[in-house]
């Protein structure tokens, strides 16, 4: 049988792991130390903790630690890695994105994705299962360029808010003081709108958030993100208005540039009506066609037309730079080449 | 539509009037109706006030006195291996009723996997009965809820799609083999999609790729 894994405990569950094994209280603080803080690879690297203790642990855990399985390379230094899982067949993307004075790592929350947005290639994927809090720790633990990491954003595979158990978790350590110490204000959660989990992240982390808007409209939106039938972005806007975001902490809003769908004066126009109130950014985001979809990406002065127009609205908008284009750093494209594609389907 | 909501809502009570296996592992529970929803639409269901409800699409008439909700029994899910064991007269708490995924009398196809059926049986139950096709995928003869209500109505225009048995009237094959095989659709008509993630995409796709326009399509997910 698996040994259970180290990596991605909480300091609550370490101190539960190490009074299970009869061992002194404050080694949970030395491994969490040795885990998040440190290089090692192994526990045999975890030289101050007792032989015993380093032998019980062995006998009972792994550290959890996934190297990545490939790697691609763009031109204007993104990359791209794949990992493994520990599911079976199952992989996840991670890009690595650095940027003058800042590095950013976009991390994966789930293998593939429930929420079947038309756009999004991950989505073709189906969904295979949720990630651990080990594995989203792992896409940064195990990052060749950790060191040089100075911002997390969770907008790889997957709805991080539809797996909020393990991403609370994950942000609990990225964040505290026993575990990789990051300021929250440079961790951003990216949601399309699930609101119970925006709820709970909201109430519980000082992490930024972002919603996936892309269109202002509620036909619209919900032709191209089928959670709008669910939880329609006016309830989404409603419990952002009523939250306290503070004076740092900030909430943004993604929208994907559709020609001809989303990039007219008049959604510019609704945009500003129903995010009245909200003090907010918006970022436009090119959209690099995916294969066989039917949505093409506006032109370039259509996009600078749109920001200019909602700047000047009041509403802060900037057009995020295109990365790795290469190398479909934006996409699930690598993953959906590796994953196994289960047989049985039900319908 | 079933997914889970992890945050504090407000719960009203209602009790069980039945709660029957239809086919293996899948129940029909109805719970008394103290609220008013439109076919379509979801509410949030818990056995416990102080566990997150999971949301199931409505499946019954909006005129009926209860509540009819479709479920299939998860072994490592928290709910509905203890609402599976509910019976007459127990208490549900429940959410008021939400969601969007409306459709009205005009032409439309209805494509459902499995218990993603349950928001047609709503909209068919409470009238819209003409201008529809429903097509419906499932593993077994005895995937096909509520068939007996479909077929008298819908005759032709009811498909049912077996991927692991043959039988008589059923099409032996998955949907969307069915659906592939179907060279041109309607243009002026919505397609209305309810069933698990890839289902949605798989049909998604295959429907725009043989001409149907993206904003034809409107799309209900279990997440």
């Amino acid at each position: 049988m698996a040994k259970e894994i180290l990596l991605g405990k909480t300091l609550e569950e370490l101190t539960q792991v190490v009074l299970d094994l009869k061992l002194p209280k404050f080694t949970a603080k030395q491994i969490a130390d040795w885990l998040y803080k440190k290089d090692i690879t192994s526990i045999d690297e975890m030289l101050n903790l007792s032989l015993k203790a380093r032998t019980l642990l062995k006998e009972n855990f792994d550290i959890g630690l996934t190297a990545t399985i490939k790697e691609q390379c763009s031109v204007d230094g993104t990359k791209k890695y794949l990992y493994p899982t520990n599911h079976e067949g199952q992989f996840i993307e991670t890009a690595y994105i650095p940027d003058d004075d800042r590095a950013t790592l976009c991390v994966s929350s789930q293998v593939g994705c429930k929420m079947g947005c038309l756009f999004c290639m991950t989505g073709k994927q189906g969904f295979q299962g949720q990630l651990k809090a080990a594995d989203i720790i792992n896409q940064v633990r195990s990052l060749p360029e950790r060191h040089q990491l100075t911002n997390i954003v969770y907008m790889g595979m997957g709805e991080p808010l539809d797996n909020v158990p393990e991403v609370m978790k994950s942000l609990e350590i990225l964040t505290s003081d026993y575990g990789m110490a990051m300021s929250p204000r440079r961790i951003t959660v990216s949601t399309i709108g699930i609101i119970p989990g925006m709820k709970t992240f909201l109430n519980e982390s000082e992490c930024h958030l972002a919603v996936s808007l892309h269109t202002p409209f509620d036909d619209e939106r919900k032709k191209l993100m089928p959670i709008q039938n669910v939880y329609p972005v006016k309830d989404v806007l409603k419990m952002i208005r009523e939250f306290d975001f503070g004076r740092q902490r900030r909430v943004s809003f993604e929208y994907i540039m559709f020609k001809g769908i989303n990039d007219t004066p008049a959604h510019v126009k609704e945009l500003c009506k129903i995010l009245d109130g909200i003090k907010c950014r918006m970022n436009l985001i090119r959209f690099h066609p995916i294969p066989n979809s039917p949505l093409l990406g506006s032109d370039e002065s259509t996009v600078e037309e749109f920001k200019n127009l909602l700047n000047k609205k009041g509403i802060t908008t900037t057009i995020r730079r295109s990365r790795g284009l290469d190398i479909f750093a934006a996409c699930g494209l690598l993953s959906t080449k590796e994953l196994v594609k289960q047989q049985n389907k039900d319908f | 539509m079933q997914t889970d909501s992890n945050s504090e809502q407000i719960l009203t009570e209602s009790s069980v009037v039945s709660n029957t296996e239809i086919a293996p592992g899948v129940f029909v529970l109805k719970i008394r109706r103290n609220i008013n929803f439109k076919p379509g639409q979801y509410i949030g269901i818990t056995t416990d006030k102080n566990v997150a409800p999971r949301l199931y699409t409505i499946a019954s008439n909006t005129k009926d006195d209860v509540i009819q909700i479709l479920y299939n029994v998860k072994d490592d899910g928290w709910l509905t291996p203890r609402l599976s064991e509910h019976k007459f007269g127990s208490t549900i708490y429940m959410t008021k009723p939400d969601g969007d995924f409306i459709d009205d009398d005009s032409p439309a196809w209805w494509i459902a996997s499995g218990t993603g059926i349950a928001p047609f049986a709503s909209m068919f139950r409470s009238g819209l009965k003409t201008n529809k096709t429903l097509i419906h995928g499932g593993r077994f003869a005895h995937s096909f809820f509520f068939e007996k209500e479909f077929r008298p109505i819908l005759k032709a225009n009811y498909i049912r799609c077996c991927s692991q048995e043959s039988a008589e009237g059923l099409y032996n094959g998955r949907l969307t083999r069915y659906l592939q095989d179907i060279e041109t659709f309607p243009e002026d008509c919505r397609y209305f999609l309810c069933g698990s993630p890839e289902m949605v995409v798989e049909v998604r796709d295959l429907l725009i790729d043989k001409g149907v326009a993206y904003n034809k399509i409107v799309a209900e997910i279990y997440f």
